[in-house]
């Protein structure tokens, strides 16, 4: 296991970054995610308009990866529309599964492609989706 | 006070292992410990060599298992001074031990009668009686801990007539308390109510004595003290376990059985229904008896001895913050931490890149968890092969963890 695989400077700028970290006013859709074995905890807030997101934040506490991952969401589902959004996360799930098969279908998740090795670390897995099953139970609804 | 002679690692194949490239420094005792070569090898025995369903069979094999599992309940009575063979339940762990006591003793309560926890209880000797207590209309009641994990004196006025029974760990699996139990015992056998020790955490630790707390039932897990995986133990006085109905219907737990009634046999084989563990039963047995060749004193010295020295070395560091009693009289071989601005499960990564095994998360106690205001914990907890090796190890490694995660130091 490779440490500075998972701890990269980005997924640690992210973790201790709060532009993404606050309340919203008036959200639209607000779901609640955790992974109750290491204590996890996010709130997504959303606020979509016409099909599009428009704004989004959260809120909770967790561990550097799930904090890391759901900063890095937000700041790639803002301004798009919800179908790219479940688009995105399935890529990222499958990312994560190790089940893409042409890397250029990576560059879409920009920074988030950050994890990709998470699929080394069991144990932490849960963690960086956390927040992508968050986002799809909310659009979901 | 000594430590235990280090050789007794070589007892234990699995402490060889490297992890991620280190030696495998295993600090997570408290969720389960690992095993001797004795407790291996007599579970291969019982296949290699006498295995058949106890109880049922008149012929050599069978009498052989029964004989195997007999003897297995005599070690375990004889480890805890119960009075009689017939007094030790085996279970599958712990869990299932209270879980089948919250349900043999639903008649004996009822409504408005109260139940007493701590609130530093493992979520398994919490839940049964709080969906007893929602069946019956019972009162659930807890004891409070001080900040440093310890119960003030001033909490056991809540041990009054209306409690009905007292369930606590003798030993804290979060904060590493270790409770006066027989005092609690005392008081509430002075109000008339029936007390439950959870040994999880103490017995592997500890000479463990049911008539000294006079503990009316006592539950414990063979896995956290050596022993296998699967099978556990509860010690309930005879009076009480006669009176208690079946929590499991089956085979080898009737007298009779009719088409539309039955009657049941006497305990032990009550409350023990189908095919018992008896693998499990014999590796628990080869497992008191490596616990009684080291010595419970010496295994409790050598704990105390890895534990101060643990607590000096994590109270120079100025970002570790530690949860639990700081006399190390009350205080057993667990420690709880929190490493600032570090989520526990980082802790717990970065520590095993090191080869260390440590446990992160709220360790199955959401309630103390919630009423010390925290999410989450590390814990690293010991047993007789750890050494003075595996802290410094621990202590290095755990300086480094503030820096992976992007922190000057
Ligand atoms: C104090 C305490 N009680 C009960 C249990 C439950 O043990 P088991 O999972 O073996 O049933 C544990 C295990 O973590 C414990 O620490
Ligand atoms: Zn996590």
């Amino acid at each position: 296991m490779d440490l500075s695989q998972i701890y990269t400077q980005l997924i640690m700028e992210h973790n201790k970054n709060t532009q993404n970290k606050r309340a919203l006013d008036d959200p639209t859709i607000v779901e609640h995610g955790h992974n109750p074995s290491c204590g996890d905890d996010i709130t997504l807030n959303l606020i979509e308009k016409n099909g599009v997101i428009v704004d989004a934040s959260f809120t909770g506490s967790g561990c550097a990866i799930s904090q890391a991952s759901t900063s890095i969401m937000i700041d790639l589902i803002k301004g798009k529309s919800t179908e790219d959004a479940l688009e995105l996360a399935e890529l990222f799930i499958k990312m994560i599964k190790k089940e893409i098969e042409d890397d250029n279908e990576l560059e879409k998740l920009e920074d988030a492609v950050a994890f990709e090795n998470i699929s080394n670390m069991p144990a932490r897995v849960k963690c960086a989706v956390l927040p992508w099953h968050t986002l799809e139970e909310a659009l979901k609804k | 006070m000594n430590l235990i002679d280090p050789k007794i690692i070589n007892d234990f194949p699995i402490l060889e292992r490297k992890i991620n490239g280190n030696r495998l420094v295993y600090l997570d005792n408290a969720a389960t410990t690992q095993k001797p070569r004795n407790v291996i090898d007599a579970i291969s025995d019982y296949y290699n060599n006498h295995n058949a369903n106890p109880h049922r069979g008149a012929y050599t094999l069978s009498v052989e298992a029964t004989s195997l599992y007999d003897s297995a309940k005599e070690t375990v009575k004889k480890f805890i001074n119960a009075n009689s063979k017939d007094e030790i339940i085996f279970t599958k762990n712990c869990t299932e031990s209270l879980n089948l006591l919250a349900f043999s003793l639903s008649g004996f309560f009822e409504e408005g009668d109260e139940i007493l926890l701590c609130v530093s209880e493992h979520h398994s000797n919490i839940l049964p009686w709080m969906r007893l207590s929602k069946d019956k209309n019972l009162k659930l009641n807890y004891l409070y801990v001080n900040d440093e994990g310890i119960i003030p004196e001033k909490e056991y006025e809540k041990i009054n007539n209306k409690t009905k029974l007292v369930s606590i760990a003798q030993m804290s699996n979060v904060l590493g308390t270790i409770f006066p139990v027989k005092k609690i015992s005392q008081i509430a056998h002075e109000k008339g109510a029936i007390v439950v020790i959870d040994a999880a955490q103490s017995i592997p630790h500890k000479k463990v004595d049911v008539k000294d707390i006079d503990a009316d039932f006592m539950v414990f897990s063979a896995h956290k003290m050596l022993g296998p995986m699967g099978i556990g133990v509860l010690y309930g006085k005879k009076h009480l376990l006669d009176d208690m109905p079946p929590f499991l219907l089956g085979g080898d737990m009737i007298e009779y059985v009719y088409e539309d009634h039955a009657t049941y046999a006497e305990i032990p084989f009550k409350l023990e229904a189908g095919t018992q563990n008896v693998e499990g039963a014999f590796g628990l047995e080869a497992a008191i008896h490596y616990l009684e060749k080291i010595g419970l004193q010496n295994i409790e010295n050598h704990e105390k001895i890895l534990t101060e020295y643990a607590m000096q070395e994590m109270l120079k560091i100025p970002y570790i913050n530690i949860y639990g009693p700081m006399d190390l009289e009350k205080h057993g071989g667990i420690i709880s931490f929190n490493v600032k601005d570090v989520h526990p499960h980082d802790v717990s990564t970065v520590l095993d890149s090191y080869g260390i095994s440590s446990r992160a998360g709220h360790h199955c106690c959401q309630p103390l968890m919630r009423y010390m205001g925290i999410n989450a914990s590390v814990r690293i907890s010991f047993y007789l092969y750890n050494s003075l090796e595996d802290i410094d190890v621990f202590i290095e490694s755990i300086k480094n963890v503030r820096k992976w995660l992007g922190y000057g130091s």
